[in-house]
C-alpha cells in the first residue's frame, strides 16, 4: 500500500525524536487526557455499554464471515439506487479509478471530506500528479495540508499543533491556496475557525466534484453513512454534482438496523459526545437533492490479506473511533507520526503491518510499539483484542511463517539478523525508561484481564529469542517488574 | 480477471478456514435507556439540545406563528428560506421576505439568505438530535446547511422518540437523511469547542405542542 510515510525511520527512532520534542508532547498530553476523561463520562451514561460493545463485535464478525455475500448484496443495492460501483484491488487501482472519474467531469479541483481510506492510498498526491487539486475541508486536515504536514491522530489529525502554530500556518499559507487569512489574525480558536470558514466556503460553493469515504455502508439498502462535526462533510456530500466515495470493503454492516449499535458507540468512543453534530446518510442519488452522479469505489488494498489471518482479521472490525490512541501510554509520548502510517496508535500498530506486510523496518517494528498494557482493548467499542494481535504479529516477525500477500500464500522468513528483535528491545527500553508511561498502563492493566502470554515462548526459529526472554506468567508478575528485574530479558 | 472477481476470490479463499459456525448477532442492548413519561422524554430532548448549544423554545400550536415571527425578528433576518411543503400558516406573521427554495437556486444564492425554517422527521431525546429526511416540509439537504441560521420545528410528542434505535425504526433509508445534534462545531484547535465552522452557526429548535414548562430555555 502506498500512503506509507516514505523514508520513515522505524518506530523506536521516530518515537525517540517525538519524545524529545516538548511542545509536541505537551500538545498530545493535553489532548489525549482531555478526550479520555470526557469519553469515560459519555460511556458511563449508557448502562448497556457492554451489550452494545458485544453486539458491535458480533455484527462485524458476522459481516466479515460472509463478506463476499455482503459485498455482492451491497453492489446490487447501490446500483439499484442509482450509484455506480467500482472495485479496486490496491491503492494504484483506486487512485487510477478516481483520477479518471474526476477527469471525465472536466474539473481540475475536488473538495474532500476527511477520509482515512483516501489518505491510506495517497489519493491527494495521485490527483496532484494528474493536475487535479484536492482540497481538504476538515479543519484539522486543512491545518495539516496547509502546514505541508502529516496527520497524527485519526480523529484530530492536527492534535500535535497548538493554536500559535495554527495561526502562523494560516497567516502564511492560506493565500497560496485561495482566500487569504484575515489581516491581524489572532490565535483564538474562534477566529481561526472563522478564517477557515471563509477560506473554505468559496471552495464549497463552486465545487463540482466531492470526494469522501464513509463510516458505514449498509448492504441491505445500499446506504452510505458519514459521521462528522463541522458540516464540511455535508457540504462535500450535497453541493457538488458528482460524488466519489472511496471505502474499504470492511466498512459494511448487513442491515439498516445494525446502525443503531454503531451510531451509539462511535460518537461516545470518539468525540465523547452523545451524538456528533452531523450524520449524513445517502442511498444512491436523489432527484433534485444532492449529487446527480454517485460513484462508490470499493477498496481492498490489503484487507483481504488481513482477512486471511485468523488472529489478525479482528482488526477489520475497527470503526476508527480513535479511543485506543487516547488511552495508549506509548502513543501519548511517541506521537502519531512515529507510527509511519495514516493509522497511528494501537490500531495502527496492528493494522498497518497487516495491510502492508512486515517487510519494511517500520512495519516490522510496529508490533513492538506497545507495552501490552491492555488499555486499548478495554476501550475498544468493537472489542478488538489489540494485545493479542500484537503478540501474534511479533511472533510472525521474529519467527516467520505463512502469510497471505495480495491474495497468495507466501512463507515469510524470520526477520533478518534479528533486526526486529533489536527494534523490539529498543522500543521496549524506550518505553520502560519512562516509568510514567508504563505506570499509566499498569494501572489500567490491573483492571484488565489476560495479557496473552500464551503465545510465548515461541517455537521454531523464534526460539532463540524467546528462550532467553522467558515471559513469566502474567500478571503474576507485572511486565514492568519483570522488565526491571531482568533488564528486558538481558539478565 | 476483473478486480471484482479478484477481490471476491480473495475473500472466499481467506474465509475457507473460517469455522462453519456463525456468530449469532445478539441484541441484548436496550431499546431505550430509562423509563420516562412522554413529558419527561420531551424535557430530556430540550435539555440535551440545549446542552449542545441549540437554542430551545416551546410553544403551543396556536402560538407557533407568533413565536417564529419573533425569532426571525430577534435575529434581524431579512430573508427566510422556505421548503416547498412548509405549512404557510407557520410564517404568516413573519416580516422577513420569504424565499421559496427552487431547484435552480445556486449555492451562492442560498448563501445570501439569512435564515431557514423547516420541520423535521423525528427527534431523539437521549442524544438531543433532530433528523431531517428531505420531506416536503424540510426540503433539500442544502437549504439547512448553507444559511447561517436554522430554525427547526418539532411537533411534540408525536415526533419525539427516546433513543437512537427507536429513531432508526421510524426512518426510511431510501431518503437522504441528516441527523443534527446542535450547531456545527469543531474541537480541532486544542480541543476548544467552537461553534459553526461550515454549517449554520445558530440552531434554534421550537418544540410545538408541549406545555411550555417553567424552565423552558430560550
Ligand atoms: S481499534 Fe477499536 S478503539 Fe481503536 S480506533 Fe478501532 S474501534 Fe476505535
Amino acid at each position: 500500500m502506498s500512503g506509507t510515510f516514505v523514508g520513515m525511520p522505524a518506530f523506536p527512532k521516530a518515537a525517540h525524536e517525538a519524545v524529545n520534542n516538548p511542545t509536541l508532547r505537551g500538545n498530545l498530553r493535553h489532548a489525549t487526557h482531555t478526550i479520555r476523561a470526557k469519553r469515560e463520562k459519555a460511556v458511563a451514561e449508557v448502562s448497556d455499554w457492554a451489550e452494545l460493545r458485544e453486539a458491535g463485535k458480533r455484527i462485524k464478525d458476522h459481516t466479515l464471515r460472509h463478506l463476499d455475500d455482503y459485498l455482492v448484496q451491497l453492489e446490487e443495492s447501490v446500483t439499484a439506487a442509482g450509484g455506480i460501483v467500482h472495485w479496486a484491488a490496491d491503492a494504484d487501482e483506486a487512485n487510477r479509478i478516481v483520477t479518471e472519474l474526476v477527469k471525465a467531469t472536466g474539473e481540475s479541483e475536488v473538495v474532500k471530506v476527511k477520509s482515512m481510506a483516501t489518505q491510506e492510498i495517497g489519493l491527494n498526491e495521485a490527483l496532484e500528479a494528474a493536475g487535479i487539486h484536492a482540497y481538504e475541508t476538515d479543519l484539522a486536515e486543512l491545518i495539516v495540508q496547509l502546514g505541508k504536514d502529516r496527520p497524527s491522530h485519526i480523529l484530530v489529525p492536527a492534535i500535535h499543533r497548538n493554536r500559535g502554530e495554527i495561526r502562523d500556518i494560516f497567516a502564511k499559507e492560506m493565500s497560496e491556496w485561495g482566500r487569504p487569512a484575515p489581516e491581524g489574525l489572532t490565535d483564538t480558536p474562534a477566529e481561526l475557525a472563522e478564517a477557515a470558514r471563509l477560506h473554505l466556503r468559496e471552495k464549497f460553493l463552486r465545487a463540482k466534484v466531492g470526494v469522501s469515504g464513509a463510516n458505514f455502508m449498509v448492504a441491505e439498502t445500499g446506504t452510505l453513512v458519514v459521521v462528522e462535526s463541522e458540516g464540511n462533510g455535508r457540504m462535500c456530500l450535497t453541493l457538488p454534482e458528482t460524488l466519489i466515495s472511496v471505502v474499504g470493503i470492511e466498512k459494511i454492516v448487513p442491515t439498516w438496523r445494525d446502525l443503531e449499535v454503531f451510531l451509539q458507540t462511535l460518537p461516545r468512543s470518539s468525540t465523547a459526545e452523545r451524538m456528533n453534530p452531523y450524520t449524513s446518510t445517502w442511498t444512491g442519488t436523489t432527484d433534485g437533492d444532492g449529487p446527480k452522479t454517485f460513484h462508490l469505489v470499493l477498496l481492498d488494498n490489503g484487507r483481504t490479506d488481513t482477512l486471511a489471518d485468523e488472529v489478525g482479521r479482528q482488526a477489520l472490525r475497527c470503526i476508527r473511533c480513535s479511543a485506543c490512541l487516547n488511552v495508549c501510554p506509548v502513543y501519548e509520548r511517541a506521537g502519531g507520526h512515529a507510527y509511519g502510517s495514516v493509522y497511528p496508535g494501537p490500531i495502527g500498530a496492528i493494522l498497518s503491518p497487516q495491510l502492508r506486510g512486515t517487510a519494511s523496518e517500520i512495519d516490522a517494528s510496529l508490533p513492538y510499539a506497545s507495552s501490552l498494557c491492555g488499555a486499548c482493548y478495554e476501550v475498544c467499542p468493537v472489542a478488538i483484542d489489540i494485545p493479542e494481535v500484537l503478540v501474534h504479529l511479533r511472533e510472525r516477525v521474529v519467527q516467520g511463517g505463512e502469510v497471505t500477500r495480495e491474495g497468495n500464500k507466501v512463507v515469510l522468513k524470520p526477520a533478518k539478523g534479528h533486526a526486529a528483535e533489536r527494534a523490539a528491545m529498543r522500543a521496549a527500553r524506550w518505553a520502560f525508561a519512562r516509568p510514567g508511561a508504563v505506570r499509566a498502563g499498569q494501572r489500567l492493566a490491573s483492571r484488565t484481564r489476560r495479557l496473552h502470554p500464551r503465545r510465548l515462548p515461541l517455537p521454531g526459529p523464534g526460539k532463540a529469542w524467546s528462550e532467553t526472554r522467558d515471559l513469566p506468567p502474567v500478571p503474576a508478575e507485572p511486565f514492568r517488574d519483570w522488565w526491571q528485574r531482568t533488564q528486558g530479558g538481558a539478565k | 480477471m476483473s478486480s471484482r472477481e479478484r477481490i471476491l476470490g480473495r475473500v472466499r479463499r481467506a474465509l475457507a478456514d473460517a469455522p462453519g459456525e456463525d456468530t449469532p448477532i445478539e441484541r441484548a442492548y436496550l431499546r431505550e435507556h430509562g423509563d420516562r413519561s412522554v413529558e419527561e422524554t420531551t424535557d430530556l430532548l430540550a435539555e440535551n439540545l440545549a446542552d449542545y448549544r441549540a437554542i430551545v423554545h416551546r410553544c403551543s400550536p396556536d402560538d407557533l406563528a407568533v413565536t417564529l415571527a419573533g425569532m426571525l425578528a430577534a435575529r434581524g433576518a431579512k430573508t427566510v428560506l422556505v421548503p416547498p411543503g412548509l405549512d404557510p400558516a407557520w410564517l404568516a406573521d413573519a416580516d422577513a421576505e420569504q424565499v421559496p427554495d427552487r431547484l435552480e437556486s445556486t449555492p451562492h444564492e442560498l448563501d445570501r439568505i439569512d435564515s431557514v425554517v423547516t420541520a423535521c422527521a423525528v427527534a431523539v431525546a437521549e442524544t438531543g438530535t433532530i433528523v431531517l429526511d428531505g420531506g416536503p416540509d424540510q426540503g433539500r439537504r442544502r437549504i439547512t446547511l448553507v444559511p447561517d441560521h436554522h430554525i427547526c420545528v418539532v411537533r411534540v410528542p408525536d415526533q419525539v422518540v427516546g433513543s437512537v434505535p427507536q429513531a432508526l425504526e421510524r426512518l426510511d433509508p431510501v431518503r437522504p437523511l441528516t441527523w443534527i445534534s446542535g450547531p456545527s462545531a469543531t474541537s480541532d484547535i486544542e480541543l476548544d469547542r467552537v461553534e459553526g465552522v461550515h454549517g449554520p452557526r445558530t440552531l434554534e429548535v421550537v418544540l410545538v405542542g408541549a406545555q411550555p414548562s417553567a424552565e423552558a430555555n430560550s
